[in-house]
């Protein structure tokens, strides 16, 4: 059912002559979206790069001065920025895992024979689907929170009656509502790895005595292997950027436990109005997420061209 | 294995072909175990639902109210309230954004996918890396220029902004699909004179609307429920839908139903486009990979 499309592969023009012509009008079409991503991602990307080699509040007027790699040091000596790297990771390393294993095991599940498949996935992708701050909202008010919410209420029965998870347990509490999320995620990406198998593969492998995990394990993992990385890439990219959840649940408190990168950035442009230090974080997570981004993906889209041409 | 007692009145053909096969045990255990496992998940959505339609008493009563009779009071006052300038603010800059990617991003699709230039993989990585460029890198800078130009709190800003998060992702999946397309098509149009603009208009458009509306689709999710420009660009006038939730972080008890009525509504435009179109929401999100 579900294919692999092929996403590089450049076509070679039949009229070579033509070709000659018409370069420059190739190049035309071109150019109104990139003239438009350059100047409002790259242009502003080099002003931050310049801003971060100045000391710059907002709030202190005439405090624009230069002082080289000043905002760097602190990157490395400032305790703050430290703790949000680590919560960072921390949460996109969580996140992403949980997700994916619990992604897999869905989709196993919604792959198998079982009544009501199709309505079972439509329901399972909500999460996905809703507002970010609806979701966190309804999960720190209504189901959290220690007076009114459902799960304490629920859970009194076994002494957990009070318990302020969103307070107490902060970071797991981030963790979880993301998981939520990105679960639906992973699972689609994971589901349509799994209807690409040929059944009659692992009816073959049935025939010559394999059991169902060993088939698992040994024919359809592998092969959805391809879609869990992918899965697994994308979902770090945008959870490496997660903002919303974190500033409806815990406003990345209490104290700094649930402030990472982005959070911190917030803080620091737009509370602090420090424009120096956040063109200095700016920078150094756009060196860290590109790196990240465009070896995952160059490898990731090989790998499915590979697939496509088989 | 399972046989059809004599005496049962004749099952029509179908019920046979059921009746002939043992019977499903495993079926059913795995049904059970995932119609579970998709409660809990769906859990969280049907929640909000049930207390959206519930009094703000029986919404924040503990134990909760399970049973009780339905009621849109809440919804009535959240839309009665200050929440329609939020959520056309959302509808503005999400529709405008998606319209501006398709416009800007159709063209360029087209040409790194029927006429590539040269290093054609190189501005295609550009492109598709700058989705994933953190906000971090432009926050700044984007931030100054529009609060000196004045243009911090205004939904067109916002939706320009929303039209660089969209593009890459926008052209990336448009080319995916023009791809697909049989170069000939394209040769054939030009041979008979076709210009550009009829080129893109009378054939391209027409063969990839699939694409097209995968690509709105994806680019609609984003900026709909977009929340990180929106809490720092705008402030009152062109403040959207995520931002009218915001106020309700520091509500106590008594607006439990508000919230979750106005959570509803926020949701649904999102939720029910991502529903209809589950074929174009895989291959969106997977930036056109996974068909």
């Amino acid at each position: 059912m579900s294919s692999i499309a092929s996403s590089g592969g450049v076509r070679v023009p039949t009229a070579a002559s033509a070709a000659r012509r018409d370069g420059w009008l190739r190049r035309l079409p071109l150019l109104p979206a990139f003239v438009y991503v350059v100047v409002i991602t790259q242009i502003p990307f080099a002003l931050t790069i310049y801003y971060s080699f100045f000391s710059w509040n907002l709030l202190r007027p005439g405090s624009f001065k230069f002082t080289g790699l000043d905002n760097y040091a602190n990157l490395v000596t400032d305790e703050s920025i430290r703790t949000a790297v680590w919560n960072t990771v921390l949460l996109t390393i969580s996140v992403i895992g949980i997700s994916v294993v619990l992604g897999l095991a869905v989709a196993t599940l919604l792959n198998s024979e079982v009544f009501g498949k199709g309505l079972m996935r439509t329901l399972m992708i909500a999460p996905f689907l809703i507002m970010p701050t609806a979701g966190a909202l309804i999960w720190k008010d209504t189901l959290l929170n220690p007076l009114f919410g459902l799960l304490p209420n629920l859970l009194s029965p076994f002494g957990l009656s009070r318990v302020d998870w969103v307070n107490q347990f902060p970071m797991a509490t981030v963790v979880t509502v993301e998981v939520w999320r990105w679960t639906p995620f992973m699972m689609l990406i994971i589901l349509a790895g799994l209807q690409s198998q040929n059944p009659e593969v692992l009816e073959a492998a049935r025939v010559d005595g394999a059991t169902a995990f060993q088939a698992f394990r040994r024919i359809t993992l592998p092969l959805v292997r391809p879609f869990l990385e992918l899965g697994a890439l994308l979902g770090s990219l945008f959870v490496v950027q997660t903002f919303d959840s974190i500033y409806m649940l815990t406003y990345g408190g209490p104290g700094q436990d649930t402030t990472n990168i982005p959070f911190l950035l917030y803080l620091v442009a737009f509370q602090g109005f420090n424009i120096g230090q956040a063109s200095a974080i700016g920078v150094v997570a756009v060196i860290l997420t590109t790196i990240v981004a465009t070896i995952g993906l160059r490898t990731l889209f090989s790998i499915f061209q590979v697939e496509a041409r088989r | 294995m399972s046989s059809v007692s004599p005496d049962l009145p004749a099952l029509p053909r179908k019920a046979k072909v059921i009746a002939a096969r043992p019977f499903p045990t495993s079926k059913v255990v795995w049904s059970v175990v995932g119609w579970l496992v998709v409660f809990v998940f769906f859990f969280p959505v049907l929640w909000m639902w049930l207390e959206a339609l519930k009094t703000e008493p029986q919404a924040a009563s503990s134990p909760p109210t399970i049973l009780f009779v339905p009621t849109l009071e809440e919804f009535q006052t959240v839309l009665a309230g200050d929440f329609p300038p939020f959520f056309i603010n959302s509808a503005i800059a999400s529709l405008g954004s998606t319209l501006l990617v398709l416009v800007l991003g159709l063209p360029a699709a087209y040409a790194l996918a029927i006429r590539p230039v040269k290093r054609t993989q190189d501005v295609l990585f550009f492109f598709i890396s700058t989705r994933f460029l953190p906000f971090a890198a432009s926050l700044v800078p984007l931030y100054l220029l529009a609060r000196d130009l004045q243009l911090l709190d205004n939904i067109f800003a916002l939706a320009a902004i929303y039209t660089t998060i969209n593009l890459p992702l926008g052209v990336w999946l448009l080319r995916s699909f023009l791809l697909e397309i049989p170069p000939e098509l394209f040769e054939a149009a030009r041979v008979d004179g076709a210009s550009f603009g009829t080129e893109i208009l009378r054939i391209v458009v027409p063969l990839i609307a699939p694409g097209i509306a995968a690509t709105a689709l994806i680019c609609l999710i984003f900026s709909w429920n977009e929340f990180f420009y929106a809490v720092n660009f705008t402030s009152s006038t062109a403040a959207t839908a995520p931002i009218f939730l915001v106020g309700f972080i520091s509500g106590r008890s008594l607006f439990y139903a508000k919230l979750a009525a106005a959570a509803t509504m926020a949701s649904l435009p999102v939720l029910l486009a991502g529903w209809i179109a589950q074929k174009q929401l895989i291959r969106g999100l997977t930036m056109g990979a996974v068909k």
